[in-house]
Order: structure tokens, then C-alpha cells, then sequence
């Protein structure tokens, strides 16, 4: 069953950046770019309410501060850039992962049995999303999905990313620097420039 | 039979054995002849004090007079276990959380010791009361401190793994439940390793008084043995209190790991 809520920000401020009003549609992609240290991060931060901030969010008609904090993180999940990882093997974070979703990302079912320890970069990065997204969210914050993987998995890890946000209808804020990839996945696009939300509309 | 008296200048000799040692220290650049020679003063000093007021205690035994040493005791504990902290909960959290931790377990062991087992008469008769809250702080103080600290420091390294647990949607408790097991077990750690050890590679030091002091080993053992567990409940419970209120001040009202709320270390 797709999800139907829609995500929005009313006048969510949090360092530098000025309040942020925004109304993203179920299973719609607003990709946010900007100079690093512009706040993109922390603004997703924010919007996960893991940091102190102003303003609200809103899950369909559920307020952020009316959920307690993991009940709202476990609905709105942030993936961050750097995934960390506390147990010694995959399996143990990846309780429910289905097959289909391992072998979409380029893995076979053992990796389950893998010690964290050995994986790359790139293999934290896509078991991580695959970790997020299968605790079942209803609303996803992406910080640089695709930044430590090569073009072509990449596109493999854009393609099923985008295949599963349409199926479920998540709302999603997608942070990413690359302009082809913004035209290939978002449905708008906003740039922070000097502290402010700035509608950047096509770049292709 | 009674003890030998010690006279100060038999002492002097000892003290003089201290100074031949910092001397040699100093010569070997250890760099901690100074430390070496004013903890040995403190010693000479406290204890010279402590036998004091302990003397006049004893005298007047008086139930308000053993309680306001009690006091004295736990808050300068309290003080102790903050300075032991290299990151610590800023705002007095540091200092409440340890003292209300060492005042739960310590004393109300001290007093179940007191009232139920030892039964002296009175209850709060200074020469049973004070020694064994002294020890029983002694060594709750350095549990709740190994707690805290371990607590703390290894949540400061591990932010981005809580944080990234805590976006997951997991609780808090969850989100820092290793650190947490693992912060209490470092403080009780060594209570039970003194158990385990004792009387076969050390002599625990009240046994060994007592001994001097002219009791049979027999109840002087039983004694120890008594102490031995006291000081295991205490530190025991004492550690869970500090560790369960201290990480729970580690976050917010909306789970948010707040590691502003801990000091930088000093140097």
C-alpha cells in the first residue's frame, strides 16, 4: 500500500538558513543543492528533529512535535552521507532485508554474513539505504546517496532508489551536487544560495 | 593484646624511606618527584585531621554530629568522582548526578549494614558507622567515576553512530544501549575483581588492621567478607543509578543526542 502524506516544512529554521515553507506530494522528489557548509545537512537534521530547530513539520496532519522523537525519525527517515555501523556483521543491521531489494543493489544474500569491517565505502553506502528503506519509512531525507559509488552503479542505485519512491509514494528531499543526476531523478529543484531557498528550476 | 604504639618519630623514618624515593625519582627525570612528596604530605595532613575529628566523635557520639560528617564525606566523594571526569555533564549534572547516586546506594546500604546486620548500639555509633561509610564511599566514588567518564568519553566518540541509531528510529535507550552496558560494567568491574582476588593475592587492608589491631583472623575474615559484599552493593547500585541518570541526560525531551551539554576536557 503506496503511502499518501505528504511532507511539509512551515518555516523550519535551523543555523543560518533562513525559515524554510515547503509542501512536497506523496512520492515527489525535491532535490536541494548548494555550496558546502550552506546548511544542507543541517537542514535535513532538522527536518529528522535531530537537532533543536524553529518551526514545525508535518507528516499528512501529524506534527513532528506532537510524535515522540523516534516514532518521527522511524516515519521520516534521514540517510545520512556517512553511514556508521555498530554490530560486527551486516545481518545484524539488516534484519529484514528482502532478497529482491540485495540483488537490485548488486549483492548476493550472503552478504548478511559479511563483517562490516571489510566493506568499501560504496558498499556501506548502498547497504545503508537498503537499511533505512526497509524499516518500512513514510518519508525519506537522501544526504548524497550516490556519492562514494562509480557512474554506473550509481545509476543502478538512482534507478531502484527512484523505481521504490514512486511504488510507495514517499516524499523525498534528495541532497545531490551533480547536475545530471538532479534532472535524471527530481521533480523540482531548489538551490540554497546565501542562507535562502532558491527555485532553480530545470538545469538540463 | 594490645597494639604497639606507633611514635611519630618512627613514623619520620618511614616518611624518610618517601623523601629517599623522591629523590630517586628525580634523578631518573620522572618528572612526579613534586606530586610524589605533596601527596605524601596530604596523606600526613588529612589523616592527621580525620584523627582528630574522629577522637572527638567518638567522644560525644551524637546522632547530628556523625550525620554532618557524613555529609562532609559524600559531598567531598561528590566533588572527587566530577574531577575525575575528563567530559563532564556541564550545569552541576556531573556533580548531582554522582553525589545523588553515591548518597542512594551508599547510604542506605550503610544504614541496612548498620541497623540490620552489625546492630550496634546505637545504630549510628560513630566507631562502626564512619569506617564503613568511609569504605563504602571509597570505592562507590570509584565506580560511579569510572562509570561516568567511560560513559561520556566513549559517547563523544561514538556520536555519529548513536545519531545514526537514533535515525533509524530507534529510542534512545536503544541508541546508546551498548555504551551504556558498557559504562556500568567498567564500574563495577573492579569491585569484582577485588572479590575474586581477595585473600589470595592481597590481604584486604580492613582485614589486615584488624589483624594488627589484635582480633582473631576468624571474625576479622567475616568481617571483611561482610564489607567486601557491602561495597559490591553499593558500588553496584550506585554505578546503574549514575549511568542510567547520566545517559539519560546525554539527550533531550525529544531523544536528541545534546553532546553541547558536556564540557571540553581542560587540557
Amino acid at each position: 500500500m503506496p503511502a499518501t502524506e505528504a511532507l511539509r516544512l512551515d518555516r523550519l529554521s535551523v543555523g543560518d538558513l533562513a525559515p524554510v515553507s515547503l509542501t512536497l506530494a506523496p512520492g515527489e522528489i525535491l532535490c536541494l543543492s548548494g555550496t558546502s557548509g550552506s546548511g544542507k545537512s543541517r537542514l535535513l537534521r532538522a527536518v529528522a528533529d535531530l537537532e533543536p530547530h524553529g518551526g514545525e513539520a508535518w507528516l499528512g496532519e501529524t506534527a513532528q512535535s506532537s510524535l515522540a522523537g523516534h516514532a518521527w525519525r522511524a516515519r521520516v527517515m534521514l540517510v545520512p552521507a556517512e553511514s556508521q555501523w555498530w554490530a560486527d556483521t551486516v545481518g545484524e543491521h539488516l534484519p529484514e532485508a528482502r532478497r529482491d531489494d540485495l540483488e537490485a543493489l548488486g549483492f548476493s544474500p550472503e552478504v548478511c554474513d559479511w563483517q562490516v569491517a571489510r566493506l568499501s565505502s560504496g558498499e556501506k553506502q548502498r547497504l545503508a539505504l537498503l537499511r533505512a528503506l526497509s524499516r518500512e519509512p513514510a518519508a525519506l531525507l537522501l544526504d548524497e546517496p550516490t556519492a562514494n559509488l562509480d557512474d554506473a552503479t550509481a545509476r543502478r542505485v538512482e534507478a531502484w532508489l527512484c523505481a521504490r519512491i514512486r511504488a510507495r509514494g514517499w516524499p523525498v528531499i534528495w541532497v545531490a551536487h551533480d547536475p545530471a543526476q538532479i534532472a535524471r531523478v527530481a521533480d523540482r529543484h531548489r538551490r540554497i544560495v546565501e542562507g535562502r531557498l532558491e527555485e532553480a528550476g530545470a538545469w538540463a | 593484646m594490645g597494639v604497639i604504639a606507633l611514635a611519630w618519630w618512627q613514623l619520620a623514618l618511614a616518611a624518610l624511606m618517601v623523601v629517599a624515593l623522591a629523590g630517586c625519582t628525580v634523578l631518573a627525570r620522572l618528572g612526579m618527584g613534586r606530586r610524589l612528596l605533596v601527596a605524601a604530605a596530604r596523606t600526613v595532613i588529612q589523616l592527621g585531621l580525620v584523627g582528630l575529628v574522629l577522637e572527638a566523635l567518638f567522644s560525644v557520639a551524637r546522632f547530628h554530629w556523625v550525620a554532618l560528617m557524613a555529609l562532609g564525606m559524600l559531598l567531598i566523594a561528590g566533588r572527587e568522582v566530577t574531577a575525575r571526569q575528563t567530559r563532564r555533564l556541564r550545569g552541576g549534572w556531573a556533580f548531582g548526578i554522582g553525589t545523588v547516586a553515591m548518597f542512594l546506594s551508599s547510604f542506605t546500604v550503610t544504614v541496612l549494614t548498620l541497623t540490620v546486620i552489625i546492630g550496634p548500639e546505637p545504630w549510628y555509633r560513630p566507631q562502626y558507622a564512619i569506617p564503613l561509610l568511609g569504605m563504602m564511599l571509597g570505592n562507590t566514588m570509584t565506580g560511579v567515576a569510572l562509570a561516568l567518564d567511560r560513559l561520556t568519553d566513549t559517547a563523544w566518540r561514538q556520536r555519529a553512530v548513536i545519531e545514526n541509531r537514533l535515525m533509524l528510529g530507534q529510542r534512545w535507550q536503544e541508541a546508546i544501549g551498548d555504551i551504556r552496558r558498557e559504562a556500568m560494567r567498567s564500574g563495577m568491574m573492579p569491585m569484582i575483581n577485588a572479590m575474586a582476588a581477595a585473600g589470595v593475592v592481597s590481604l584486604p587492608g580492613m582485614m589486615t588492621g584488624q589483624i594488627l589491631a589484635g582480633s582473631p583472623p576468624a571474625l576479622a575474615v567475616k568481617y571483611q567478607i561482610l564489607v567486601m559484599f557491602t561495597i559490591t552493593l553499593g558500588t553496584g547500585f550506585g554505578t546503574l543509578a549514575a549511568v542510567a541518570a547520566g545517559s539519560r541526560r546525554l539527550f533531550d525531551g525529544r531523544e536528541r543526542l545534546r553532546l553541547e551539554r558536556l564540557s571540553a576536557p581542560r587540557d
